[in-house]
């Protein structure tokens, strides 16, 4: 237990630390994961194309190695940005794949019938993705996003070997200072929990608000 | 790759280049880190190591530990595994080289183990290393181990046997940085967590500090300019030197004390005895002196005087 008060102040910058890695991270990848999924299924061949090499890449590459690249080889090549800024934009591309295979299968789950209509009524293809394709997928893609975004948390921890502050490197700090590593990982682990309960809860209102009731 | 030092090429000799880069780039994703910048092998050469004259009389049936290891025909000793001049493994056959290796094998011999042949070195992370003591992965573990209060509670320590010290390791062409009073809006790379990047950061807060997993990263962005210094215990610094001199040197004063001790199980006290008995003989007959120079000693800085232990000499006479 002293493990924690002696170190409240450590343990709260971690955590904090993950919280703003999760947060910008997931937005990134929301929004990127989104378009790409948009890409992936539109009527150009050269944007599916854009679409899909994005996913095969960043799905397929691991996430260790997509730091090492960006924070270890991107300032050879004069492009130095913040640690932080690095990590956000390593995790939110990598995650931002995974989204937008979740949001393409729910796309397919809206029947072929939905896109020819309101094409038949005259809309472009944008209209059509946005104002009906994509409102009846996003309720079909709460589960599988919701369990991606926990990912995301739990990845956040491999910025800690890159000079990002976050709650897992703590521990080293901790061991350092000769406290018990078991207890300092235990009080990590119920860091970790709340974060991702809290993604779990939110996804939760969401599915019991819009989810497809079968 | 340090394209910033030399003066602009001609055309065909860029296009050559950004071929070059762009391969760079993609060796890099293929290795996750660039090596191009990397110190050639060098470091201590075995052969020129010194023999350890083997107490073959030895016996101490009231360590746990020793018996154990007795009947299992060897020694297993925890060691650092990526830390030049101190603890290193050899990728390719397996082999321990360092000043800490000297150390155990010194007193591997001095508990009547064969230091080569009945001695079986065990790499350990820094965070396992009071785990590993507890429930006796390892018998003892040598490996710029710093005795302090906190761990002292976990663990017992024999030794000290060396005197480290925090300095600052930093490119030869660097004029500016003499000390850490120097470092204002510098970046200085350390390990995470590490005691060193703490008292960096409470210490000399108008340095930018990084924090990388392993020093064999920050020494790599040292060469590659991408930070301007890497501090730790001067040990390992002077491994990092010693490899390749002509580009890198430890600079300053130490600005801290790190009296490393031989780690034992918390209830082994007389191994710790034992151990210290051992370290003060080796100390005496020139054997400590020895493993220095055929080790930290490859970098230039002479021996020094081995620290006094902690135990008092009356202490050590008590038979346990």
């Amino acid at each position: 237990m002293d493990v924690l008060t002696d170190n409240f102040a450590l343990y709260g910058e971690g955590f904090l630390g993950t919280l703003r890695l999760t947060l910008y991270s997931s937005l990134l990848a929301l929004v990127v994961g989104v378009v790409m999924a948009g890409l992936r299924v539109a009527p150009v061949a050269a944007l599916r194309w854009i679409g899909t090499a994005w996913v095969t890449v960043l799905r397929n590459t691991p996430l260790t190695l997509l730091f090492f690249a960006m924070l270890l080889g991107l300032p050879r090549f004069g492009v130095a940005l913040p640690f932080e800024l690095f990590a956000v934009l390593a995790l939110g591309c990598y995650t931002s794949a995974f989204i937008c295979e979740a949001v393409r299968s729910g796309i397919t789950t809206v029947p072929v019938g939905q896109g020819e209509a309101a094409r038949s009524l005259g809309m472009t293809f944008g209209q059509t993705l946005g104002t009906v394709v994509l409102p009846q997928a996003f309720r079909t893609v709460i589960p599988p996003v919701g369990s991606t975004l926990i990912a995301l948390a739990k990845n956040s921890a491999i910025a800690g070997s890159f000079s990002v502050v976050e709650l897992l490197s703590t521990y080293k700090t901790l061991n350092e200072n000769g406290y018990s590593v078991i207890w300092a990982f235990v009080w990590i682990a119920v860091g970790y929990l709340l974060l991702t309960l809290a993604i779990s809860a939110v996804f939760n209102l969401l599915e019991k608000r819009w989810g497809v009731a079968r | 790759m340090r394209p910033r030092r030399q003066p602009a090429p001609p055309a065909p000799l860029r296009a050559a280049r950004a071929t070059a880069v762009v391969c760079c780039a993609l060796a890099l994703l293929a290795a996750g880190c660039g090596r191009s910048g990397s110190p050639p092998p060098r470091g201590p050469q075995p052969g020129s190591l010194p023999h350890y004259r083997v107490d073959r009389g030895f016996s101490l049936p009231s360590s746990p530990s020793w018996k154990q290891a007795k009947s299992r025909g060897h020694l297993v000793i925890g060691a650092k595994e990526d830390q030049p001049g101190t603890g290193e493994k050899n990728p390719a056959n397996g082999s321990y080289s360092g000043f800490d290796i000297e150390i155990s094998r010194m007193l591997a011999a001095s508990l009547g183990f064969d230091p080569y042949r009945q001695v079986e070195f065990k790499a350990i992370a820094s965070a396992n290393r009071e785990t590993s003591l507890q429930n006796g992965q390892v018998d003892f573990y040598v490996g710029t181990y710093t005795i302090n209060p906190g761990r002292k509670k976990l663990v017992g320590f024999a030794g000290p046997y060396y005197m480290a010290g925090q300095r600052l390791l930093v490119r030869t062409d660097e004029r500016r940085i003499e000390g850490p009073q120097s470092l204002a809006g510098r970046k200085v790379c350390s390990a995470v967590g590490s005691t060193p990047l703490q008292r960096l950061q409470d210490e000399y807060p108008k340095a930018e500090a990084v924090a990388y997993d392993s020093y064999a990263i920050c020494v790599d962005n040292l060469l590659n300019d991408q930070v301007d210094a890497v501090t730790t215990d001067d040990t390992i610094l002077l491994g990092y030197a010693a490899k390749d001199p002509s580009q890198l040197h430890v600079v300053g004063k130490a600005f801290s004390e790190e009296p490393y001790g031989i780690g034992v199980p918390k209830k082994e006290t007389a191994l710790a005895r034992a151990l210290d008995r051992a370290l003060l003989q080796r100390e005496r007959n020139g054997d400590w002196k020895r493993a220095y120079d055929a080790t930290l000693g490859l970098s230039g800085e002479p021996a020094p005087q081995p620290p006094p232990l902690d135990r008092s000499a009356r202490e050590l006479a008590e038979e346990s």
